[in-house]
């Protein structure tokens, strides 16, 4: 990913990262307030309903505190931390899957037709078909690509082989393709 | 780029839908960041993984399992629910600094747990076993007692919105039982065999397991509307749970006979399985010694629930039943600290024996290492030449007050398993089931694990299989085949991660193994794929050395070790599997079915070798295999894989 564009005299993510992990509360501070809406917007890919993306971003910030102790500086902070979110957001979905009342985010096509901005409505509600129709592994790792990842960032996030990486996407790719070309053929 | 698809569309998309986030929420979020941050800064201990507790993603399918209970349900469940119910209690006792520390503790470990998820059984584990002293030595001794208490449903969500998540329990009153983690069930993490290549590891070498411990999880878990955890489904024990008609050895033989047949996978054209059975022979039921029998009934306050102490007691006696005058019987109990309840009694009394299992009360936290401790030095009291001794251990699972280290029990159970007292382990109950210390346990107790989960399981268990459950006819038994790479490319066992033996073991008698009892049938199966086969998943290596095709058809060499109970030394078996391969059709109902239940724990697990065989074509497979089936086990597992199959549609 890019790096987040940030003043000169700002701390660097990572040695922010690793006084919070020794205990240091204004770090933290500091971190968390500077990649929440990062945090937030990743939750919001993941899961496709902005509620959903709320209270997985709740989640997070309520479990950090205790991930961030274990954050060693191996990997770049923000791929660990997207790693925090996906991992946050599998357990959320495994949490509702059997539960009956489980809405798919991306399957809530209520919430898309209630999109505020009617400009935007058709493409969002064609991102919602598309999202909805790609299975939970590709829809990750779309989402994480979709936000500037490369594809050897989503592999480390995801804890997977790059070559994975690049088969899902172009996976994901074939069966969009297929989507658009079906509807437009009918 | 015919076969491209423009993602910038799609980027420009996502990047309008995206919402900014709310700022109240924000806010809201921040501060409970900090909070837990601050207050986990204040823990003296940091979370340590212990070495049997699975370390990542234990908790998929519990979260669910949670939600189908009602609250109240989860709460009499758990104890780590009874770590959150302390936090309640204490305040009103927050007159000593004793209490003050324990508050603190146990609020730590509970904000712990909202993420370490795994790890926080053993830590609240590790944190109670450390309080436990004072806890004791205090005046209250009502702060033990886990039930919980009139108001509890009450305590229990302001305990968790206090200790857990922080101001989400007001915010939106449907998610709080979702973000309390008392679940504290443990399974053993191990990946699904692998494919192996014949000519690079022609050697695979494994324990026998008669353990079904698994099946009934999985059962219990279905019949309750979830899928079951991915590491809680263990093949080789679901394949194991049903009784099979195989050919038991003749007299004088071997104590048991090993059947090897090879016939065309079900959900694969271009593969084989190799179909390993073996059958125990079933001394004459009169013969038997006398057998002694030391119950150790966890009695702690979470084996309070219908499904556990009370479930337990039925299935005891039951088995009473079925045991002579001259067997005796004693019962132990541990809870808070250990006691032995009734002192050796010969079975024929039998209204003693069923008098004291009927005064067992479920109360106070569990002593499990006290009172093994105790019921190993009943069970040597009570042995005398001759005598089978073995102790049967009934638990939720939940084993930690007073243990010391699990390696160290596993040691301590390893010792009394080699001075002839054997240990059998029953799990009851759900919530807090520690399905990988009971396999743990059974496996170095040179026991079976079975979960019981209904009154039928413990007829099955205890009186329809109790000699073999109770009776060994040979121990350690390890199972080693070597494959033929001129006939088979690669191969692949199914089921048996957990009992995986490392190829030099085999001939090396110091390493445990599975034991048969008297009339089991164990049942191994391997997926293996003929050279010239389409199916082949792995290209031969262009400088790969030749494979030797030294004219044989045999798909390879199987070797089994075992001892006689009571031997040092161990005896081997030896059989070639032959090239003969016969359809599945006109295989055996036994075989077929087992390839059906090896084909439904796949789909439970991992389905990646089953290709686009489905649910509908292993229902098909097992009800066209149901044979005999006299007591309807299988007819239950046809409905279960319907139900799976409707469970999994819905995922």
């Amino acid at each position: 990913m890019r790096p987040i564009p940030k003043m000169r005299m700002e701390p660097s993510d990572q040695r922010l990262a690793k006084e919070a992990a020794t205990g240091d509360g204004a770090a933290f501070a500091t971190l968390l307030a500077r990649h929440y809406d990062r945090v937030f917007a990743m939750a919001f890919r993941l899961t496709g309903s902005r509620a959903e993306a709320e209270d997985l971003t709740q989640d997070i910030c309520a479990a950090l505190p205790v991930k961030m102790a274990r954050f060693d500086g191996q990997a770049r902070f923000t791929t660990w931390l997207y790693r925090v979110v996906v991992n946050a957001a599998h357990d959320r979905r495994r949490r509702q899957a059997s539960h009956a009342k489980a809405a798919d985010g991306w399957g809530d096509w209520e919430l898309a037709r209630q999109a505020a901005n009617a400009e935007t409505a058709e493409r969002i509600d064609w991102l919602t078909h598309a999202m909805r129709a790609l299975p939970d592994d590709l829809r990750d790792t779309l989402a994480l690509v979709l936000d500037d990842m490369t594809h050897a960032d989503a592999a480390e996030v995801l804890q997977i082989s790059e070559g994975t990486v690049s088969w899902r996407i172009s996976e994901a790719k074939k069966r969009l393709k297929e989507l658009k070309e079906k509807e437009e053929n009918a | 780029m015919s076969d491209d698809f423009d993602l910038d569309d799609l980027k420009a998309a996502m990047t309008a839908a995206t919402p900014t986030p709310d700022d109240a929420r924000k806010a809201e979020n921040l501060a409970l960041a900090q909070k837990n941050f601050d207050r986990f800064q204040g823990s003296a201990d940091e979370p340590r993984p212990t070495s049997d507790a699975p370390k990542r993603g234990l908790f998929r399918g519990v979260f669910s399992m949670l939600q189908t209970f009602p609250a109240k349900a989860a709460l009499t469940a758990t104890t780590a629910m009874v770590a959150v119910g302390m936090v309640v209690y204490l305040p009103n006792l927050t007159n000593t600094s004793d209490f003050d520390d324990l508050i603190r503790v146990e609020r730590d470990v509970t904000a712990v747990e909202v993420e370490e998820q795994v790890v926080v059984g053993a830590v609240a584990k590790d944190e109670r076993r450390k309080q436990a002293a004072p806890v004791a030595e205090a005046p209250t001794t009502s702060l033990a007692a886990p039930a919980p208490q009139p108001n509890g449903v009450l305590d229990y969500d302001s305990a968790a919105g206090f200790a857990v998540s922080g101001e989400m329990a007001s915010a939106e009153p449907s998610l709080d039982v979702m973000h309390i983690e008392p679940n504290t069930e443990a399974f053993p993490e191990a990946e699904a065999n692998p494919l192996k290549v014949t000519t690079e590891d022609p050697v695979s070498t494994f324990s026998i397991d008669v353990d079904t411990a698994s099946y009934g999880i999985v059962r219990n878990s279905i019949e309750n509307g979830y899928l079951p955890h991915v590491d809680a489904v263990r093949i080789e024990e679901m394949v194991n749970y049903f009784p099979y008609d195989y050919a038991a050895p003749a007299h004088g033989e071997a104590p048991f006979a090993t059947h090897v047949t090879t016939f065309q996978t079900p959900w694969n054209d271009g593969t084989q399985l190799v179909h390993i059975g073996l059958q125990g022979q079933l001394p004459a039921v009169e013969d038997r010694p006398p057998l002694n029998l030391v119950f150790l009934i966890d009695t702690s306050g979470s084996m309070n629930s219908p499904d556990k102490l009370p479930l337990l007691k039925q299935s005891f006696a039951l088995m009473l039943s079925e045991l002579r005058d001259e067997d005796s019987v004693a019962i132990v109990t541990y809870a808070g600290s250990a006691g032995q309840v009734l002192a050796p009694t010969a079975a024929s009394e039998r209204a003693t024996i069923l008098a004291s299992l009927n005064q067992l009360d479920a109360g106070g936290s569990t002593a499990g290492q006290a009172g093994l401790q105790q019921a190993y030095a009943t069970a040597e009291a009570m042995s005398e030449e001759g005598d089978v001794s073995r102790v049967i251990l009934a638990t939720d699972g939940d084993f930690n007050v007073g243990l010391s280290d699990p390696d160290a029990l596993k040691d301590y159970i390893s010792d009394k398993r080699d001075s002839g007292t054997y240990l059998s382990v029953l799990g009851f109950g759900r919530g807090n089931l520690d399905d990988a210390t009971m396999q743990a346990l059974a496996q170095n107790g040179n026991g079976q694990a079975a979960y019981i989960d209904t009154l039928n399981e413990a007829q099955k268990v205890l009186v329809d299989q109790l000699t073999g459950a109770l009776f060994p006819i040979a121990n350690d038994v390890k199972i080693q085949v070597e494959f033929n790479p001129a006939q088979v490319a690669e191969y692949r066992l199914i089921g048996y991660e957990t009992r995986i033996l490392n190829r030099e073991d085999f001939n090396n008698d110091k390493v445990d193994a599975g034991e048969i009892g008297a009339g089991h049938s164990v049942t191994a199966l391997y997926e293996i794929t003929p050279v010239d086969s389409q199916a082949r998943l792995t290209d031969p290596l262009r400088y790969g050395a030749e494979a030797d095709t030294d004219g044989s058809n045999e798909f390879g060499f199987l070797k089994l070790r075992y001892k006689a109970p009571g031997a040092d030394t161990s005896q081997l078996i030896e059989t070639p599997i032959t090239g003969t391969v016969t359809g599945t059709a006109e295989a055996s109902a036994d075989m077929r079915f087992a390839a059906a239940i090896a084909g439904f724990g796949q789909l439970l697990k991992e389905d990646k070798y089953l290709g686009d065989w489905s649910w509908g074509d292993a229902i098909a497979l097992a009800n066209g295999a149901r044979g005999a089936d006299s007591f309807g086990y299988r007819a239950e597992a046809v409905q279960l894989m319907r139900l799976a199959e409707s469970l999994s549609a819905q995922q």
